[in-house]
């Protein structure tokens, strides 16, 4: 049967008909705005495209009013080249270099269909570095699954990361970092963020407008599909729930190599000076492009539908309107420059067609061999969505879980127990080698990694003449945030800050993915604009702006969400990552302690793993001590007065010294100083703190900067000389001697995950 | 004075850069050669680096064993022209059957990078004269489909010409038949190899620098020759 063709010369005659639009996510307040701003009832395109534009994953409708906050609180900057709002923000690092760097997250498709959701949320994140006018240079991915025992968990985690690898290996960008977490709250919502890092001289940032009437609209790449249509409105922006319908066909399919033909055709357009105005494809396809570059621009836009290149004919216009088919770019072209465009498309074998142009109407009008199916004015459709003023509500159960101390449960009294604890500790899944994930993953092409997983930033050359380059952390503790979202989304922050800090660069811009429920459950919106606040407050006592981000909302099973989980991606400039501080620490150097340890047991892996324990309060996160702290290893990295450094995080210190002699095959032998409990001091998560290890030539002058910084010392001990059977030795335990020979520990360490995965 | 090597980019080549920057680190001048043009520009040598020519479609090198610029490769080659092939030029050299045998799925199945402990075991062909008999390197190794293998009577004119010129130590990483990491043709002039010496030619972004001697080897063979 032929698919009838519904017209806007037939909208207004035909009020009456009954139109789809709970179907495509839209609730009835909405779908009668859209026939106020028409004054008519619209077109099943229309319908299509208002309602995968005003989807939650796209409008942000229920997070806009929130998000202000971080423009509101901006800090005095003049890092920021392009800001919030672009597909990307836009640091300036130096000497001319502009770098873009943003974080996604692909949560329900990578549930769904593992494979294909981690593989097109890399492919996305990737088109948007693209679209700025930068070269992709880096990937990380955070990602956080369920239970590691569950039977589900094995399916999920081996699907996502073998699809960042099929993806991320192909498209020929090194996977420098992320991190991978397991807790029951992602058990049917795992997280899949991706975050991609780009590199541009300043003078060829480029942005989504569709600027000159007249001007050429093309579209180029991968041909349009049936797959991933309105997935962002039915997968992003819905809750899961048993016994719906099956949503494979709204997960879109990825083709790595396309993409790789993408990014180096786009480029070469990009510096030949053919570009007006770039828009990539991602959620909402077709709709989301063409009314967002013709919003930003000259207002309007004539998109002739009918010439888009399928990959089956049989699509009808809504559905190719909808249809979120990866590897796809659009660009605004000077009628004089088209054959130089189509001329560079073709020398890289990519599809590229002129669908439409520029116009002054502003209307976007979209026909259908000739035929009029959408006329609508772009910006109600790309900016002016609803927005929502969500009611918020506390929950009560925070004080219960607050009370819940900590502090009270069972710990290791003796030397014996403390060693038993350190092996369950060491080979628990959250603190176990990540090697099963990342050695699949190819960290070394492009020969800019200066430093990867599982170091504390992952470090990227940006200039092989100058050596300047950029390091990125992404961190959050969801655990921390269920206990308290504005201290959870600062701790996120804090760490991120520090990891950057820590490798010897400076951190400089902000990017965040923040994972939460449903916003119509009060409490979780509740939870949402502490962490928004929290963040944004954070950000401005550190100085550092955020550039732009991403929410994930819907992210829970029925009335169960996830622990909050703000991600938050830092980056740090360095002028020459030669320098970089590594955690290799070298024989004979001395192991200090930088930074207090307080009684913060809550919310730590130790009260996790040990006793599937979730209480407290969270440990302080002191901003000024950060940034302090921060400050002192940039300039001991500067004047070359650390051989290595690792933070003290998740796991304490006894999982950094474990990390640190794993990394190196040297051990330790540390002694529990006067007046600390041991446990304590091993396992506490006390934030703002960083183990560092200094050679004896440069002590005296690293302590002396220590003293100038107010900085906390405590010496720990001395990295063992190279051995056959290295260890790391603990004295004065309880009285007593922890041994843990590097091998057993090591062994523990990198077992887990083959066993997971089995 | 110096040669120029080529680096062939075909659509999904991915360390076309990083053997470029190779050439140049050992002192040599590097020229871009592209995939659907049949002319070498007067390269003295050519690389074909890894990475996913044509996505493996089909299967790895078997595409690109056809682009224009093989035609005048295999020529050259059987001139005695140096050729090495990284990874997916490996499988590109397989494919145009200037080397024997093929490269097969990891048998863990699954991708695999790491730093990877070689044993030199032939250092005289163009490509390794720098390094001796035995000589133990580390250099990256990340492939999908790296399994080399062929049939036994092959393998054992390999072994006997001594045209194994490197193997896998401590660990086979992708069942690799005699645990073979890269190997050459009769005349020495055409190398395969599976891991990757482009990524080991800096201590900053590489396991060592054990990588570079490739490059160095056939840039003073080349002068060598010139200077003849």
């Amino acid at each position: 049967m032929a698919h009838h063709i519904d017209l806007v010369s037939e909208a207004a005659g035909t009020p009456d008909i009954e139109q789809p639009f709970a179907e495509l996510g839209l609730k009835a307040d909405e779908y009668q705005r859209i026939r106020e701003i028409l004054e008519r009832r619209p077109t099943s395109a229309e319908l299509a495209m208002y309602s995968v534009m005003w989807s939650e994953h796209c409008s942000y409708k229920s997070s806009k009013v929130h998000l202000r906050a971080f423009g509101d609180k901006k800090p005095d900057t003049d890092v920021l080249l392009v800001g919030i709002g672009e597909n990307a923000g836009v640091v300036d690092v130096g000497d001319g270099w502009a770098v873009t760097f943003k974080i996604e997250s692909h949560n329900h498709p990578s549930y769904v269909e593992p494979y294909q959701g981690a593989a097109t949320g890399i492919g996305g994140i990737v088109r948007d570095i693209l679209s700025m006018g930068a070269r992709p240079m880096a990937v990380m991915d955070p990602l956080r699954f369920g239970d590691p025992d569950h039977p589900d968990t094995r399916r999920v985690l081996t699907g996502v990361v073998s699809g960042i690898a099929g993806y991320g290996n192909c498209l020929g960008l090194p996977n420098i970092g992320g991190e991978v977490v397991f807790d029951p709250s992602y058990q049917g919502n795992p997280l899949v963020n991706a975050l991609c890092v780009g590199a541009m001289r300043h003078e060829d940032i480029h942005l989504a407008n569709a600027t000159g009437v007249g001007n050429l609209v093309v579209l180029y790449g991968a041909r349009t599909g049936g797959d991933g249509i309105g997935g962002v409105s039915v997968l992003a922006s819905e809750t899961f729930d048993e016994g719906g319908p099956a949503k494979r066909p709204s997960v879109q399919v990825g083709d790595p190599f396309m993409e790789k033909l993408l990014i180096e055709c786009t480029l070469e357009v990009l510096h030949a000076g053919l570009v007006e105005g770039i828009q990539d494809l991602g959620g909402a396809g077709i709709s989301c492009a063409t009314s967002e570059l013709a919003s930003n621009g000259e207002g309007g836009m004539h998109v002739e539908l009918d010439r888009v290149p399928l990959r089956d004919s049989s699509l009808t216009p809504e559905e190719i309107l909808m249809s979120e088919s990866q590897e796809r770019m659009c660009a605004v072209v000077v009628p004089e420059n088209i054959d130089a465009f189509l001329a560079i498309c073709e020398k890289w074998d990519v599809t590229a067609t002129v669908i439409g142009e520029v116009t002054d109407t502003g209307r976007l009008i979209i026909t259908w061999h000739g035929e009029v199916i959408v006329d609508v004015p772009p910006r109600t459709v790309a900016h002016e969505g609803p927005v929502y003023n969500r009611p918020m509500q506390r929950p009560d159960w925070l004080d219960t879980l607050a009370a819940n101390d900590p502090l009270t449960l069972p710990r290791p009294t003796d030397a014996q127990q403390v060693r038993d604890t350190w092996w369950v500790m060491a080979g628990s899944p959250n603190l176990a080698s990540k090697l099963w994930v990342t050695s699949q993953y190819d960290r070394y092409v492009l020969g800019n990694t200066v430093l990867a997983q599982p170091e504390d930033s992952g470090m990227i050359r940006i200039d092989e003449e100058s050596g300047l380059g950029v390091a990125i952390s992404t961190d959050c503790n969801g655990r921390i945030a269920k206990l308290d979202p504005y201290i959870g989304a600062q701790h996120a922050l804090a760490e991120a800050y520090r990891n950057v800090a820590t490798t010897g660069a400076t951190p400089l811009a902000v990017t965040n993915c923040l994972n939460f429920g449903s916003p119509e459950d009060p409490e979780v919106m509740w939870q949402f604009s502490q962490a928004v606040e929290g963040l944004a407050d954070a950000c401005l006592q550190l100085g550092i702006p955020v550039t732009g981000g991403n929410v994930s909302f819907y992210n829970q099973t029925g009335d169960v969400a996830i622990h909050p989980t703000p991600v938050v991606g830092v980056l740090g400039v360095i002028d020459d990552v030669q320098r970089r501080t590594p955690m290799s620490w070298k024989p004979g150097d001395s192991i200090l302690l930088l930074g207090e340890t307080r009684d913060d047991l809550a919310g730590s892996e130790w009260a996790h793993e040990v006793h599937r324990h979730l209480g407290g309060r969270p440990p302080t996160v002191d901003l000024e001590a950060e940034r302090s702290l921060g400050r002192l290893l940039v300039w001991a990295c500067r004047d070359g007065l650390l051989s290595a450094a690792h933070d003290v995080s998740d796991g304490g210190l006894a999982q950094t010294l474990t990390d640190m002699a794993i990394h190196t095959g040297l051990g330790a032998s540390v002694s529990i100083p006067d007046g600390a409990d041991p446990f304590m001091l091993l396992w506490s998560e006390t934030t703002t703190r960083v183990v560092v290890s200094v050679d004896r030539e440069h002590l005296a002058a690293f302590l002396a900067m220590c003293a100038e910084h107010r900085q906390t010392v405590t010496p720990l001990g001395r990295v063992a000389s190279n051995s056959a059977d290295p260890a790391l030795v603990v004295e004065r335990v309880y009285g007593g001697t922890v041994t843990l020979p590097l091998g057993d520990l090591r062994a523990v360490s990198e077992a887990t995950f083959p066993r997971l995965v089995r | 004075m110096t040669a120029r090597i080529g680096v062939v980019t075909f659509p999904g080549s991915l360390d076309d850069g990083d053997a470029r920057r190779a050439v140049r680190v050992a002192g040599g001048e590097s020229v871009a050669l592209w995939h659907g043009d049949a002319d070498l520009k007067g390269v003295d040598a050519v690389v074909l680096p890894g990475g996913f020519s044509y996505g493996d479609y089909l299967r790895c090198g078997a595409i690109a064993r056809f682009a224009p610029v093989m035609s005048v490769i295999v020529e050259a080659a059987r001139e005695g022209m140096p050729v090495l092939g990284i990874c997916n030029g490996f499988q590109i050299l397989c494919e145009s059957h200037l080397l024997p045998g093929a490269l097969t799925r990891n048998d863990s199945l699954h991708f695999v990078c790491r730093d990877q402990r070689l044993r030199i075991e032939s250092p005289s062909t163009a490509w390794t004269s720098q390094y001796v008999h035995g000589q133990e390197i580390v250099i990256p190794l990340k492939n999908g489909e790296g399994g080399y293998v062929a049939d036994e009577r092959t393998l054992d004119e390999l072994e006997g010409d001594g045209r194994v010129v490197a193997r896998y130590l401590d660990i086979n990483p992708n069942g690799s038949r005699r645990n073979i990491a890269g190997i050459c043709n009769e005349a020495g002039n055409v190398v395969g190899l599976m891991p990757h010496p482009e990524h080991a030619v800096e201590d900053l972004t590489g396991p060592s620098t054990d990588g570079l001697g490739f490059f160095a080897s056939v840039l003073s063979l080349l002068v060598a020759v010139g200077s003849l």
